[in-house]
């Protein structure tokens, strides 16, 4: 029942903040913040006694919403290592970013609002992350979408946040298009929505492997959707539009990583359709490059962080794709703490100078050392420093992607990793040192907010060692359980989980540390105003800061031709064609032939005669002619 | 509550009210008001109770009661509800009951004539749902479409004249085949087992010819389909949704477009199973250009209530989707979207009603910012757009989830065009919500007032809070529809295929 | 010897005759006096039948069609009368008030 209670408290607390707290800001932050820390303690004894029993047979509990002849839909919650763990997460940095959020979020007008949507959004996320059903999953999955239209539309006074939210949930839709129709592939192939029950028809060998391999990509499509790979990618920057703890919150905990987790959630699914896993590692992998090729053109703190997100969003998804799903998920686990405490730090250096462009900071370290220091471990573990926690989870995904034997996507995860390291070296040489280039008295933030970033830059140095290869049982070992089968019937199509590769971990170390220290000769510079590869090589830095000028093609030529034209030639041929044209035609044909037939009506009685008369004679010639 | 005429008394008490209401002077405004809500009120209550007490286990016609009228002509009148009807009258009181609140606060002119209408209106719908017997069915039809006529002419906006003519024309015409089918249906049930009735029961017990059931299903599937509205004769619905006052057009839309496909899905379908058997397979298709095309139409217009008149259109074309599956899953869903896409579309009408009776503009490029200023509007608004556009949690999503299971199974292409539709209405609702209420306010509606009276607030609470039960716990109305719909698709699916 | 055709020939002239002044003649007085013309072939051949089919049938409408005919007569004149009070006229192309 603890469960159930974990999904009900942030929905009773976002409705009671919505319907009675409005209000009372202090009262409405503090429950919100009151439930989501009541969640992480409802999860905690779960996470305790995983260690002692890796294995553990997953609890479900259901009950039945809709229940007519041919569908029975559940409700329901299935706790196994993968979603303990998920819980895990959610709870913790949810926590984390909750009470941040308190002073970061202080004095603004919609305050009780704001906290309202971030119990919506957690409620939403445990949703999904608790479902036992492929129903029940899109449910939330929708829900989180709601959620982050509120909340990047949280400036909704500000067109380009209008405009964000909108993107975000439309954009999210057009996955969930792909991954709703998967469902139904499922449903009709196995008859269930049931993941236990999906697995079992699958594993008796019921479903050809054509449907699986349909089912599996378009469910991907919703992954791509709500997890930012390409195509579908171009709303998680402009996501930068909400509130910085927003951003965090669905760069980190939630959001992005629902999937993520969806994915290897349905990990057994794609285990069973190899094509498919082909196309998730290619897009993986092809967005992991392409986001951090973007990064090195952004000159927005936060954007930059954001595009890191999408490089890292891809390597989750290649890991997937290459069935490391422990790996995947291992990089999710630690590239939570990194990536929020990343986005809390420059929320606080925002806080402190008013801008977002890195080109108008500089030197900041003297001023907010406990800002930078956190600021600098995350960037560690966000380039997979050894021993930092993304170190030990991006090697994983590396050697999973060396040891499936497409060397193609490893060598574009290792140019990748390089590539994070020069621009993540150039934002931290940027910002806390080099020249000063800000305005004003920037200040260190106050202990709402440094304390998550502390406790959040334990977490990133160390998380790693939960995947650390002596260990046993290890993180690997939980989601190896939890992939490869909630059922017991071994790693079928799942690659076993990959041990240590000593070669894999000593190239991605030594070109990391040549990316760091390439990034940081660039920038460090004295009396560097602005990025010199703008002007060392322009075509290329506009190509990057434009995005490769995807967006602009969506928003030209898809967006604005297609969809839009669509619409309007449609509503043309409505208007012009089908109301003026024919209905409208059709009215003036009956008007102009009364018109007409009126002129029969001569007003004299003995034309009427006349007519009737002759009427009659033609119908007597004609009956004489027929009798 | 044994023996008490629960149906009669639902269908008389606007009747009643309309022969009180015309004794009344026109200055007794309050009780005018206060008589029509009362009313209202005692048919929405009378309808829960109907809900409520109705034998799902048992099943079948309930509530039943049969007066001879013309013994030998077969005309009785016999009224009962099942599941389906059940959730339509449900539906129907509570679009009635808002929109009287909201005609309370929009309509200031000729009150008492425009309660009397609506009421009117509102007894025939109560009698459409109601009715076993197709004679009556068709009379209380036509009482439910006449009134609208003067509804619209009389309190209606911009271009009503054109607007009202297009409407009683277009339904006065699909009403003559439907008639047409129905006295087909009576002569030939008639001639075929010795006894002439109108008596809808009666004629569905009848097998009928296969060719004749071909060929008699059409008129009345062009006829109610008019109604629905079934593109292409579609045209009249967004202008009269435009013209009409706001209560109109919440009637309208929430409950007279339904009369159409409850036509189908009784009459139609329920009668001539191998008919449906033959034709609802191409209305899966004609549906798409009410799905698709409606929602593109709806995208490029900028009248806020031609695009949700367009949108009810579209959403209708899930409905007929629904109910061309065949089957348990999607004819359930159709049911209950016809009942939540009611609803929500309600919602939609009375909320731009009540922004237009002060800013006299619908156009949405004449707004922005309002949430500044209407909070309560905007919040109404966005949850309406939401649930337009099938977020979980809110009924539509379940009926139009269910519709899509349903139809998967054997229109997959079209299923993938209707899901496409989704998006399609997320687009236009959200490019509405961020045109109308998000960016920067103007100075120019710093006039406008929220909604903060009671009658004001009244409506779209209510119409949130079915959204909103019904999409948490869908059950409560699906395991009713489902005991309407279960023998009627068995009936269908009886019948050897081909 | 008189035959049933010599009635109906009798009846057919006088129908002729009858709707011609209908149809030509213009003041209103002459059409009211061919109407009745038209009246007794009908009636003419209606006692015509009678006889040839000895049924009452035909002899009983004859009675009947001259008594509404008398009323009808009686009403056609007293509207006639009415007419040219007001229009001054009894041609009846001059009255032509309900034309388009």
């Amino acid at each position: 029942m603890d469960i159930w209670a974990l999904l009900i408290i942030p929905l009773v607390v976002s409705v009671f903040i919505a319907l009675v707290a409005r209000k009372n800001e202090e009262l409405s932050s503090y429950v919100s913040i009151g439930a989501v820390i009541t969640g992480f303690f409802i999860v905690l004894p779960y996470v305790l006694k995983l260690p002692g029993d890796p294995n553990m047979h997953p609890i479900e509990q259901a009950f039945t919403w809709i229940d007519i002849p041919g569908l029975k839909v559940e409700m329901g919650t299935l706790i196994d290592p993968l979603s303990i763990i998920m819980l895990f997460i959610v709870t913790f940095v949810g926590s984390l970013i909750h009470i941040y959020s308190r002073g970061y979020m202080h004095g603004d007008p919609g305050y009780s609002r704001f906290f309202a949507c971030l119990s919506l959004f957690i409620f939403a996320m445990l949703g999904i992350v608790l479902s036992n059903n492929l129903i029940m999953i899109y449910i939330f999955w929708e829900l989180v979408g709601l959620a982050s239209y509120l909340l990047i539309g949280y400036y909704y006074e500000k067109p380009s946040a209008a405009d964000a939210a909108k993107k975000a949930f439309l954009v999210n839709r057009i996955g969930d298009f792909g991954f709703i129709l998967g469902i139904f592939v499922i449903f009709y192939a196995t008859g269930t929505f049931n993941f236990i029950e999906i697995e079992q028809h699958i594993a008796a060998g019921h479903v050809s492997s054509g449907t699986l391999t349909l089912a599996a990509l378009l469910i991907f499509c919703g992954a791509v959707g709500k997890s930012a790979q390409f195509p579908l990618h171009v709303w998680l920057p402009d996501a930068m539009e909400g509130p910085t703890p927003v951003s965090a919150l669905i760069h980190a905990a939630t959001m992005v990583a629902a999937g993520v987790y969806m994915l290897a959630r349905t990990s057994f699914l794609y285990a069973a359709a190899p094509d498919a896993m082909v196309v998730v590692a290619y897009i993986g992998g092809f967005t992991a490059l392409m986001a951090a090729l973007m990064a090195l053109g952004q000159k927005d703190i936060k954007r930059i962080i954001a595009f890191s997100t999408l490089s890292s969003l891809g390597y989750m998804v290649l890991a997937i794709g290459v069935g490391g799903t422990g790996a995947g998920m291992f990089y999710l686990a630690t590239h939570a703490f990194f990536k929020a405490l990343l986005f809390l730090g420059a929320g606080s250096v925002i806080h402190a100078c008013h801008s977002n462009d890195i080109w108008e900071m500089g030197r900041l370290y003297p001023k907010m050392k406990a800002t930078a220091v956190t600021f600098i471990l995350g960037s560690l573990a966000m380039v997979g420093m050894f021993p930092f926690s993304g170190f030990w989870s991006k090697d994983e995904i590396l050697s999973a992607t060396f040891e499936s034997g497409n060397y193609f996507l490893f060598a574009m995860g290792v140019l990748t990793a390089f590539i994070t390291a020069v621009f993540m070296s150039k934002l931290v040489a940027v910002t806390f040192f080099g020249e000063k280039k800000y305005h004003g008295h920037p200040h260190e933030s106050p202990y709402v907010m440094t304390v998550p970033l502390m406790i959040l830059a334990v977490f990133a140095v160390i998380a790693g060692f939960a995947g650390f290869p002596g260990l046993e049982p290890n993180f690997g070992s939980f989601i190896h359980t939890a992939a490869s089968g909630l059922l017991e019937h071994g790693g079928r199509g799942v690659h076993a989980e990959h041990r240590f590769n000593f070669m894999v971990a000593s190239l991605s170390t030594v070109v990391v540390l040549g990316g760091l220290v390439l990034g940081w000769t660039i920038y460090s510079r004295k009396g560097m105003k602005s990025d010199v590869m703008e002007e060392a090589l322009p075509f290329t830095y506009k190509l990057l800061e434009n995005r490769f000028y995807i967006d602009h093609i969506y928003d030209t030529y898809l967006v604005g031709w297609l969809y839009n034209g669509m619409a309007r030639i449609l509503n043309y041929i409505e208007v012009n064609i089908i109301i003026n044209f024919v209905i409208n035609g059709m009215a003036y044909f009956t008007r102009q032939t009364g018109k007409g037939l009126r002129l029969t009506t001569t007003g004299q009685l003995q034309n009427y005669a006349f007519v009737m008369v002759g009427g009659v004679l033609v119908l007597m010639i004609i009956f004489a002619a027929i009798f | 509550m044994e023996g008490f005429p629960v149906i009669s008394a639902i269908i008389a008490a606007p009747l009643a009210a309309v022969i009180i209401l015309l004794f009344l002077k026109d200055e007794m405004l309050w009780l005018v008001r206060a008589i029509s809500v009362a009313t209202t009120s005692f048919c929405l209550a009378l309808s829960l109770y109907m809900l409520w007490a109705y034998d799902k286990g048992k099943g079948g016609y309930q509530f039943v009661e049969r007066i001879e009228w013309v013994k030998s002509l077969g005309i009785s009148y016999h009224v009962g509800v099942d599941g389906i009807s059940i959730a339509m009258i449900v539906l129907t009181a509570f679009v009635i009951f808002t929109g009287v609140f909201v005609s309370w606060v929009g309509v200031k002119q000729r009150v008492r004539e425009h309660y009397i209408f609506l009421l009117l209106l509102v007894a025939g719908v109560f009698g459409v749902f109601a009715s076993l017997d197709l004679l009556f069915f068709y009379l209380f039809y036509e009482l439910a479409v006449i009134p609208m006529y003067p509804l619209i002419g009389i309190w209606g906006s911009a271009n009503r004249e054109y607007a009202t003519m297009k409407l009683t024309l277009y339904l006065s015409f699909g009403a003559v085949f439907a008639l047409l089918g129905i006295l087909s249906l009576y002569f030939v049930a008639g001639a075929q087992s010795g006894v002439y009735t109108f008596d809808m029961l009666a004629i569905s017990k009848l097998t009928l010819e296969k060719g004749y059931q071909i060929k008699v299903f059409l008129p009345l599937l062009f006829g109610f389909g008019v109604l629905v509205p079934l593109a292409p004769f579609h045209s009249w619905s967004p202008i009269g949704h435009a013209a009409a006052p706001s209560a109109v057009s919440m009637l309208h839309a929430g409950v007279l477009m339904k009369l159409g496909a409850y036509g189908i899905l009784r009459i139609a379908m329920g009668m001539l199973p191998e008919g449906a058997q033959f034709w609802m397979p191409y209305v899966a298709v004609l549906c798409l250009i009410n799905i698709f095309y409606g929602g593109l139409v709806a995208m490029s217009r900028k009248d806020m209530k031609f695009m949700i008149g367009y949108s009810s259109s579209s959403h209708m074309g899930y409905v007929l989707l629904g109910l061309a599956t065949l089957n348990y899953i999607g004819v359930n869903g159709a049911v209950l979207l016809m009942f939540a896409h009611g609803i929500m579309t309600a919602l939609a009408f009375s909320l731009i009603g009540f922004v237009y009776d002060q800013s006299h503009t619908r156009m949405m490029y004449d707004f922005s910012g309002l949430a500044k200023k209407l909070p309560f509007v905007a919040i109404a608004f966005a949850i309406m757009g939401f649930a337009s556009s099938g977020l979980p949690g809110l009924a539509n999503f379940v009926a139009e989830l269910m519709v899509f299971i349903g139809a998967f199974k054997d229109y997959p292409f079209q299923t993938v065009i209707a899901v496409f539709g989704i998006i399609v209405t997320a687009t236009y609702m959200l490019r509405c919500l961020r045109d109308v209420f998000f960016r920067e306010p103007q100075d120019r509606w710093d006039d406008l007032r929220d909604a903060t009276t009671f009658v004001e607030r009244l409506p779209f609470v209510v119409l949130i809070v079915v959204l909103f039960v019904v999409g948490f716990y869908p059950a409560i109305l699906v395991d009713i529809i489902n005991t309407g719909v279960v023998p009627l698709v068995d009936k269908i699916n009886a019948v050897p295929h081909g | 010897m008189l035959t049933i055709s010599h009635y109906l020939i009798l009846s057919f002239i006088l129908f002729s005759i009858g709707v011609a002044g209908v149809l030509l003649r213009r003041n209103i007085i002459i059409v009211l006096m061919s109407l009745e013309l038209i009246f007794n072939s009908v009636n003419i051949s209606l006692a015509a039948f009678s006889y040839y089919l000895q049924s009452l049938n035909g002899t009983i409408f004859v009675v009947f069609n001259i008594t509404v005919a008398a009323a009808e007569v009686a009403i056609g004149l007293a509207i006639l009368v009415s007419v040219y009070r007001t229009r001054k006229t009894v041609n009846v192309e001059d009255l032509d008030e309900m034309r388009y």
